[in-house]
């Protein structure tokens, strides 16, 4: 085996606490009884109850969720067309080029600039209907936009992966194209059609950008709420709900670890 | 691929025109097209030039390459450390750098928030040495700011570098020790060669996003240490002026382009070597 020189191990554990000391102290003064400052004063739960009474927060919750559940239902079906019309339809080798590019560029550039593009596209659009108002409509449209294109590669790699071998025996004997995709292509890319769709939900619930350029006030998300609350100042409450936001990452993380290890 | 078509070309399009509009007198748009926004962004306004913006699109870039530095030095040692685990333990340590990977950006950049407060001991030894006054907290400040940005993104290169170190050719390594190599050198030539591809994706990973970050600067550095990203926001809320705002992030994107290529070439060079 292996083993790695103490300054290596000092300094990675020193990278370690880097990453672990903020959050760890958000958790720790979650449950700290005083109000103001940095003192401690006890423990208590408190701050997670009085969450629970908040009605702000309540909604903010179920609009983050609303807003990852649509977009991740429609950028996965969405994601996984594109993912096969890319990857088996025989595109010239020009639009396939383009198409690559198209779908790389909300993967590469700062999200910051897709959130900008979307806010002026929304004001247009605004002059024809009041659907684009900011809110979680559009919210959605703009999640769903980023989603497709990480749904699309993740679903992409899959189907290099599995190959053409086994679909070509199905069209040799007799199989359908409706039948080869619901029978044969699906099911086997159904391992990273779920990939994405777990990536594209996470990608949803953790992004702040786009949510911030597109929300209006009706249509608070958690990052959004937390966000605001900050620049007014912190509160312990916030660390409480912080903490559950973490915590609920972990989860999802050590979940989708489990399924994709099997 | 309509989608992509109708909410990511066409808007991109069409911030590509309105950043040749006019803003109206409150903030609304009119289509009398000039370059006068872009000549707002390279520094020419009504009382002349000044290097105001240039300043802000260049520390962008500067923040971006030193958070970048930072984060590959940090996450060598890393992602040799982890390398050396035990099977099993080696995936608990993984998991471990993946979770601030994912948790939301706002919470992990006011979490520095706590860190640098004036109550605990590294504002306590700032305000020692005479750097911040007494009782105050150790932020707004550039020094917050990196510090926000390379824990931000330290585990985009330490992931793509680990995906490297571990398929590392050990032997290569022991053979230039046994041939007496310094350590720069057994670093230089059998080490850095091979991880360069993850190290890319992960400098590529860090560069481009902390360009146009605006979550960390915002809430780290105040409004005396702003960055693009804050500028973007800034014309496209309070100020409301969306022409000079797609401007600037017509800017950004042709500077991300630019870097990307650039380093798409350094790199290509590398690999002769």
């Amino acid at each position: 085996m292996k083993r790695s020189h103490p300054v290596i191990t000092a300094l990675a554990m020193f990278t370690m606490g880097f990453l672990y000391l903020p959050l760890l102290a958000v958790a720790v003064f979650s449950v700290n009884a005083t109000r103001y400052g940095l003192v401690w004063r006890g423990f208590t739960f408190d701050w997670y109850v009085k969450l629970v009474h908040n009605e702000f927060i309540l909604e903010a919750a179920w609009n983050t969720l609303v807003l990852a559940v649509v977009s991740t239902i429609v950028a996965t079906i969405l994601g996984t067309v594109l993912a096969i019309g890319m990857d088996r339809f025989p595109w010239g080798r020009k639009t396939n080029t383009f198409l690559d590019l198209v779908l790389h560029i909300p993967v590469v550039i700062p999200d910051i600039i897709l959130a900008a593009a979307l806010v002026v596209a929304f004001g247009l659009l605004r002059v024809t209907s009041s659907l684009f108002e900011p809110g979680l409509f559009n919210m959605i449209i703009g999640h769903i936009t980023f989603q497709i294109s990480f749904v699309a590669l993740v679903v992409r790699s899959r189907l290099v992966s599995i190959g053409r071998d086994v679909e070509e025996a199905a069209r040799d004997l007799f199989a359908s194209t409706p039948y080869l995709l619901r029978r044969v292509t699906i099911p086997l890319l159904l391992p990273g059609i779920v990939a994405g769709a777990m990536l594209a939900f996470t990608l949803s619930l953790d992004d702040f950008v786009i949510s911030f350029f597109t929300a209006g006030p009706e249509s608070i998300t958690l990052p959004l709420f937390i966000f605001a609350a900050v620049r007014r100042g912190v509160t312990p409450q916030i660390h409480a709900l912080s903490t559950l936001v973490v915590l609920i990452t972990v989860i999802m993380i050590v979940g989708m670890e489990r399924f994709t290890r099997k | 691929m309509l989608w992509l078509m109708v909410f990511l070309v066409l808007p991109g399009l069409v911030l590509v025109v309105v950043s040749f509009a006019t803003r109206g007198a409150y903030g609304q748009l009119e289509w009398d097209f000039t370059i006068e926004n872009y000549k707002r962004l390279m520094g020419f306004s009504l009382f002349g030039w000044t290097a105001d913006y240039i300043v802000i699109v260049l520390r962008s870039v500067w923040v971006a390459f030193v958070t970048t530095a930072l984060s590959v030095i940090l996450s060598y040692p890393l992602a040799f450390f982890i390398c050396a685990r035990p099977e099993r333990s080696r995936y608990l340590w993984l998991t471990l750098v993946i979770i601030p990977f994912w948790t939301n950006m706002v919470i992990r950049t006011y979490a520095w928030f706590l860190i640098l407060a004036p109550e605990l001991p590294l504002a306590k030894l700032a305000s020692y040495f005479g750097v911040i006054p007494s009782g105050n907290p150790l932020y707004p400040n550039a020094f917050a700011v990196y510090l926000g940005m390379v824990s931000m993104f330290l585990p985009f290169v330490a992931l793509p570098l680990y995906s490297s170190v571990e398929r590392l050719d050990w032997a290569l390594v022991e053979a230039a020790q046994d041939l007496y190599a310094s350590k720069v050198r057994v670093f230089m030539q059998a080490i850095l060669p091979q991880t360069l591809p993850g190290l890319s994706v992960g400098i590529i990973l860090t560069f481009v996003p902390a360009m146009g970050m605006f979550v960390v600067p915002d809430l780290l550095g105040g409004a005396k240490y702003m960055l693009v990203g804050n500028l973007i926001q800034q014309q496209f809320g309070a100020s409301r002026d969306w022409p000079f705002g797609a401007a600037i992030s017509i800017g950004l994107m042709i500077l991300t382009m630019v870097s990307l290529q650039l380093y798409r070439r350094r790199s290509k060079e590398i690999e002769f070597v």
